[in-house]
């Protein structure tokens, strides 16, 4: 007989039982200004999405003058109006616009605030067994300073001297300076507010998803036993909160130099031969400040979607994540190293090669945590059962362009190379693949794996796979060839190339190219097709559709304010018993206690018994050690 | 032989460690606000390396504003611990005096820019002098909020909302105002010695 030590049942008061009952507001307090972390979830995903189509239609718009220079493009005169030339081309100026926003657009809009703001949103609380976020208030305030950023950026396209034109990270001197560049008057100011407001709108939601996951885990909830999407979230939001605030300064100051004529970042500039009374400023430094949250935001941008696929891969694959703590580890190694690679995006800046060697020795060591991570996501796979679901596909396809793409930045991660290589088409294959198409390869599959979650009912699997060969191979098909037209030596960022006969041996692959882009595009209307069409007309999904262990699948098919009816579910056991040896079914969810489970405890977990409240019925447990 | 063992409750399952979540996230804020100061020092740090820097005398009302932070800081403290010591008598007028002192360093600082003024040193110019604007100003900025969350609580206060089982705002608003002036410390010392 075992001994053992009996403590009082003190039941616990429950401080939100005010929240059991169903909430039933009007619709501006459940649509519109809603403190429920799942439809700030869902404004999130709404607005993200809207913001991915209008980032990808400017890419193919830059993409039809880059693959064919000579066509006329008047039939887009309704559009564009005053950016066509009389000639039917765009304009050059607009061209570097749609450069400018696409890369704003895509990076902030979609895969920091669509990627974090949906998921993390959505997740956390669902998965720690949470009732809501922190601060639901502050949750809302995000969203909708989000919004404001949004209109604003939004407004920005259609003024008359047009968008910031500076490139996504707005380079002063020429994003200083309105003579520079007609796109650096009014619409680098909107970009300014813009960002300013969504920064605050990141800081909002990154204390908030922090608070959560450390102070509101529902009993038994472990950080040894919280699903990797939670740890990706809430180092993301780490990653956040440090790094944003410096992007504030960079623009603070960039605001300073535009508006109130100071000189920080502006000197010695001659304009038509007179010289500008700014002296003493630093470009240079601008781009010490920028890339310092620069860098970090790639791992802003990636680790949700890590996260996701971690999930997703190990609920697929019917199988335990392979390595949880190098999983963990990696991602917070990666995290810690994200603030110390910054000057690699820098190297030509003139900066002392021994520091640069130093910044190079830095940026490699990353290989190793991603290493670990490509190599625990192929061992789980390995000799599972693998479900090929759409999100599933979508998962391994960010494995594919993780690896794919993190192999180049070996290359560029390196000085000596970088300074052949830099600002290249090959930096625009490298960056596109590992972090704009592996992160929305990330989002993709989160929103197949939790639509059923989001909206109750089923997304089409057909669909599903139409959407992901056509979107993966068209991936490969767009952003493969650029690595080849780099080398070449294409600079990125360029109008066109007519003029060089030397880049004229590589207009057919231009053409692939485009003609890729605007295919992969269409892809993504089947996805919308599918996505709006089985909000209302989807099957029903079951409660636990993947067979799924983590808590959210422990709600009903549409959780309601409060997220579980009753009382939050205690959790016991980590989240990835999938196939045990011994068990009925081939997963077991958070929520099963051991005592549960006799039939598949290790003999550590029979242990673990003891910890368990039983609700005084004793529970007869069979010790497999003597038999 | 099969072994049977009898098991009854031991133990609930371990509630995570957990603080309060609003001040939790007050921290996490100053955290933020902490990385922005930094980086403009730091910013500060590596264009005052790279030469052609003007030198300037910090205002002499610079100290008389330290002093009358800390001062405040102090009193603060003391309204919190009575507060918590259901010492409800004292805890407005410190409050207040504390609100006072905000206010007076916020005007401090104001005529201090005079002083700087006067002493040709001026936001546009040589960045040496813009960054002085820009540092002591984005502070106390930051200072007027936090002037405005006191009065916020000074209005609880006088509503008889804050009584030693409710001092999670007036906490949050402590930590907040020795933040500020913690961080204008630091400020002040790193303007004396990287000039």
């Amino acid at each position: 007989m075992a001994t053992i030590d009996i403590h009082p049942h003190t039941s616990v008061e429950h401080h939100d039982e005010h929240e059991h009952h169903e909430h039933h507001g009007n619709f501006w307090t459940n649509y519109i200004f809603s403190e429920d972390h799942k439809v700030i979830a869902k404004q999130f995903l709404i607005t993200g999405m809207a913001w991915a189509l209008i980032g990808g239609i400017l890419s193919v718009l830059f993409r039809l003058q880059l693959g064919f220079p000579d066509a006329n493009l008047s039939w887009l005169k309704p559009i564009l109006g005053g950016w066509l030339t009389p000639e039917g081309k765009i304009d050059a100026e607009f061209y570097l616009a749609l450069v400018t926003m696409h890369g704003t657009i895509m990076v902030f809009f979609v895969l920091t605030a669509g990627l974090s703001g949906t998921f993390s949103n959505f997740l956390i609380p669902l998965q720690v067994g949470a009732r809501d976020m922190a601060s639901g208030f502050m949750n809302m305030l995000s969203y909708w300073f989000f919004f404001l950023s949004s209109v604003i950026m939004f407004i920005s396209l259609f003024i008359s001297t047009g968008p910031a034109a500076g490139g996504w990270v707005i380079y002063p001197p020429l994003s200083a300076l309105p003579q520079a560049i007609s796109g650096s008057g009014l619409g680098m100011t909107l970009w300014l507010v813009a960002m300013a407001l969504f920064i605050v709108s990141s800081l909002l939601g990154s204390i908030n998803y922090i608070t959560t996951v450390i102070n509101m885990r529902t009993t038994g909830m472990s950080f040894t036993k919280l699903p990797l999407t939670i740890w990706a979230f809430f180092l993301t939001a780490v990653i956040g909160i440090l790094s944003f605030p410096v992007l504030f300064a960079a623009a603070l100051l960039l605001i300073f130099d535009r508006s109130f004529g100071t000189s920080f970042y502006l000197s010695d500039i001659y304009i038509g031969g007179e010289a500008l009374p700014n002296q003493g400023g630093s470009p240079i430094l601008f781009q010490h400040l920028f890339w310092f949250l620069g860098h970090p935001e790639v791992y802003i941008v990636l680790l949700p979607a890590l996260g996701i696929t971690s999930e997703i891969i190990a609920t697929n694959s019917r199988k335990p994540i392979f390595g949880y703590k190098a999983m963990v580890g990696s991602m917070l190694f990666i995290a810690i190293l994200s603030f110390v690679v910054w000057a690699h995006h820098m190297f030509v800046t003139g900066m002392n090669p021994f520091l640069g060697s130093i910044f190079t020795l830095l940026t490699l060591i990353i290989a190793v945590p991603s290493a670990v991570k490509i190599f625990n996501y192929v061992t789980t796979m390995w000799k599972g059962n693998i479900r090929f679901t759409p999100a599933m596909l979508f998962s391994i396809g960010l494995v594919s362009f993780f690896l794919t793409g993190g192999i180049t930045g070996i290359f560029l991660g390196n000085s000596a190379i970088d300074i052949q290589l830099h600002d290249t088409y090959f930096v625009v294959a490298h960056f596109h693949i590992v972090m704009g198409s592996a992160s929305f390869f990330g989002m993709v599959a989160g929103i197949y794996h939790w639509f059923p979650k989001m909206f109750g009912r089923m997304m089409n699997d057909k669909l599903g796979y139409l959407h992901f060969w056509v979107t993966f191979v068209g991936v490969y098909l767009v952003f493969f060839p650029m690595h080849y037209i780099g080398i070449a030596g294409f600079p990125r960022r360029y109008y066109s190339w007519t003029n060089f006969d030397t880049f004229s041996g590589f207009a057919d692959l231009n053409h692939l190219i485009t003609v890729a882009a605007i295919v992969t595009l269409a892809a993504q209307f089947v996805f919308l097709f599918n996505f709006i069409y089985s909000i209302f007309r989807g099957k029903l999904a079951p409660a636990n559709p993947w067979e799924s262990n983590t808590l959210e699948w422990t709600t009903p098919r549409v959780p309601q304010h409060g997220n579980w009816p009753g009382e939050i579910p205690t959790v016991y056991r980590w989240p990835y018993d999938y196939s045990k040896p011994g068990a009925k079914e081939d997963y077991i969810p958070q929520h099963i206690p051991f005592s549960e489970t006799p039939e598949s405890n290790l003999p550590s977990e029979n242990e673990l018994i003891k910890l368990e409240s039983n609700n005084g019925s004793p529970i007869v447990v069979e010790d497999k050690k003597h038999h | 032989m099969e072994k049977i063992v009898d098991l009854r409750i031991v133990e609930e399952p371990k509630r995570p460690i957990a603080m309060h979540p609003k001040k939790f996230g007050m921290w996490l804020f100053l955290a933020s606000v902490a990385m922005l100061f930094m980086s403009l020092t730091s910013a500060y740090i590596v264009r005052q390396a790279e030469g052609n820097w003007v030198y300037f005398e910090l205002p002499t009302l610079f100290y008389v504003t330290s002093v009358v932070i800390v001062v405040s800081s102090i009193t603060l403290q003391l309204a919190f611990s009575a507060a918590r010591k259901d010492r409800l008598a004292a805890v407005k007028p410190l409050l207040l005096v504390t609100t006072v002192l905000g206010l007076f360093f916020l005007v401090g600082q104001f005529y201090g820019w005079k002083q700087l003024v006067a002493n040709s040193i001026y936001l546009v110019g040589n960045p040496s002098g813009s960054f002085l604007y820009v540092l002591t100003g984005l502070h106390a900025l930051h200072v007027v909020s936090a002037v405005v969350f006191l009065l916020i609580v000074c209005l609880a206060a006088y509503r008889g909302k804050i009584t030693s089982t409710n001092t999670a705002q007036m906490e949050m608003c402590t930590t907040y105002w020795h933040f500020l002036g913690g961080l204008w410390l630091y400020l002040f010392i790193f303007l004396l010695l990287y000039r």
